[in-house]
């Protein structure tokens, strides 16, 4: 067992598999955030559901919280054993030669989204949790939706999401395709893969900045 | 052709190296940029100086002997060739040419331009052979008919001539390219298969010993390996894992 751990196949798998689970997850979240722009009722149905329902409280979310954590703790202590293993630095290195950029910067776009989900979890989750835990709140199945727009009137915020969410674009557009090729995908369905990733990347975060602006461009007036 | 040249010189394995700048004058296209570098030795003997040390064999690309990084790429600027393949045409007059060892903390130098590789030779013998005793017993090759996809894919596997332009490239000097190469030429033979567990175990376990990076399939190993060996061959080795470690 200690080898597997040791073992940077091992290593690389539990990215990989931790990376596909978090993807799986931003279909997810998106889904819910989209019906903040569709339908506000139904956001905050959805939003309560997801913040009162004990499977989604106390299992689901432990589980998001450890894949969050797993990916990002292996990520970089791969990222400082692969620093080491160079050694000696070139004097002249053409990375962007034989790789692309997204390939080669995973920990920089990581890092980034890392940092923004520090603000992510200080604006909705800790805000969560006290509502519910320290306060002691009642239940109020309608409030979701006015407290999600309100953290998206100061632009400060707002550029910041999308700032965010262009990095999570171009992490994902090397990550998720990568995932497959680490557990050992590499077919006649690489190809197909691969054009999946890229619409992926696309698509969802261009979502999540959508709904970001479109908030920030529509207040709610009181 | 005048060129500049910085060329990374160290004394020894222990004594710290700095890059080094020579001017080459009359360096002429048909030149390979080891005879370039042979010329630059025969006028810096004909001073006095110490001549610059690098590896070289074969001069004809199935070595792998020549571990140079050309102006931050191994081999130089073209794909699918060793240095010795490299001629000076593809300079121009007034160029500045950085010569570098391949750096890796597992390929330590041993002087100037020369590296260590026996990391390498060490993953091979941690698995990548077959043990069959064919004395008094030889079986013809043919005996046993093998598809011929994978025959050819364990052929192009088995090209690989070890020369680590692979980690040389790789942004963490990862070996996973080599150490696949190695694994999968064996895979795919049904000669491979009864030691095909032990085998991918054992060399997965030597390479990270040796203490080479990760892969994080940035795929630039698979466009600066002179062999043109496959990504594919990196999966092979993942999949191979996984199932020999799932048996236990």
């Amino acid at each position: 067992m200690s080898a597997l751990i040791k073992s940077s196949i091992a290593r690389k798998i539990v990215m990989a598999l931790s990376g596909l689970f978090l993807v799986i997850f931003l279909v997810l979240h998106v889904t819910i955030n989209l019906a903040s722009v569709i339908d506000p009722e139904t956001f905050n149905q959805w939003s309560h559901f997801m913040g009162y329902n004990i499977l989604v409280q106390y299992l689901m979310q432990p589980i998001l919280i450890a894949g969050v954590v797993i990916h990002f703790v292996v990520g970089i202590a791969l990222e400082f054993q692969n620093k080491r293993a160079r050694g000696v630095k070139y004097v002249k290195y053409q990375g962007g030669a034989n790789a692309p950029w997204v390939s080669r910067n995973m920990i920089f776009t990581g890092g980034v989204v890392l940092a923004f989900l520090g603000l992510h979890f200080y604006d909705f989750w800790i805000h969560e949790m006290t509502y519910k835990y320290i306060e002691a709140n009642p239940m109020d199945p309608t409030r979701y939706y006015e407290e999600t727009v309100a953290k998206f009137e100061p632009m400060w915020r707002t550029i910041l999401y999308v700032v965010s969410f262009i990095l999570l674009s171009l992490h994902l557009w090397h990550g998720f395709a990568s995932s497959f090729q680490t557990m050992g995908v590499n077919n006649k369905y690489t190809a197909g893969i691969t054009r999946f990733t890229k619409i992926y990347a696309l698509v969802i975060p261009l979502a999540f900045i959508f709904i970001a602006l479109y908030h920030h461009l529509n207040p709610v007036m009181h | 052709m005048k060129l500049y040249l910085k060329i990374w010189r160290q004394k020894d394995a222990k004594t710290k190296g700095k890059m080094v700048d020579y001017t080459m004058e009359g360096v002429e296209g048909d030149m390979s940029f080891l005879e370039m570098l042979d010329v630059l030795n025969e006028d810096l003997i004909l001073k006095g100086e110490e001549p610059i040390e690098f590896d070289h064999d074969c001069r004809e690309g199935i070595c792998g002997t020549c571990s140079l990084q050309i102006n931050g790429r191994p081999h130089g600027p073209d794909t699918r060739i060793t240095v010795c393949q490299l001629h000076m045409r593809r300079f121009k007059d007034g160029d500045t040419i950085v010569i570098e060892p391949f750096r890796a903390k597992a390929f330590p130098v041993i002087k100037d331009l020369i590296i260590d590789r026996s990391a390498f030779e060490r993953i091979q013998q941690a698995g990548g052979y077959v043990s069959v005793n064919t004395s008094g017993n030889t079986v013809d090759a043919n005996a046993i008919p093998i598809e011929k996809d994978k025959a050819d894919m364990s052929f192009n596997a088995a090209t690989c001539i070890g020369c680590g332009a692979c980690v040389a490239a790789c942004k963490n000097a990862s070996a996973m390219l080599f150490t696949s190469a190695k694994v999968s030429q064996f895979a795919l033979l049904p000669q491979g298969r009864v030691e095909a567990a032990d085998r991918v175990q054992s060399m997965v376990r030597q390479m990270d010993l040796e203490g080479f990076g990760n892969c994080t399939n940035t795929g630039a190993c698979e466009v600066e390996c002179p062999k043109g060996i496959s990504l594919e061959n990196i999966a092979r080795m993942n999949r191979e894992y996984l199932s020999a470690t799932a048996k236990g």
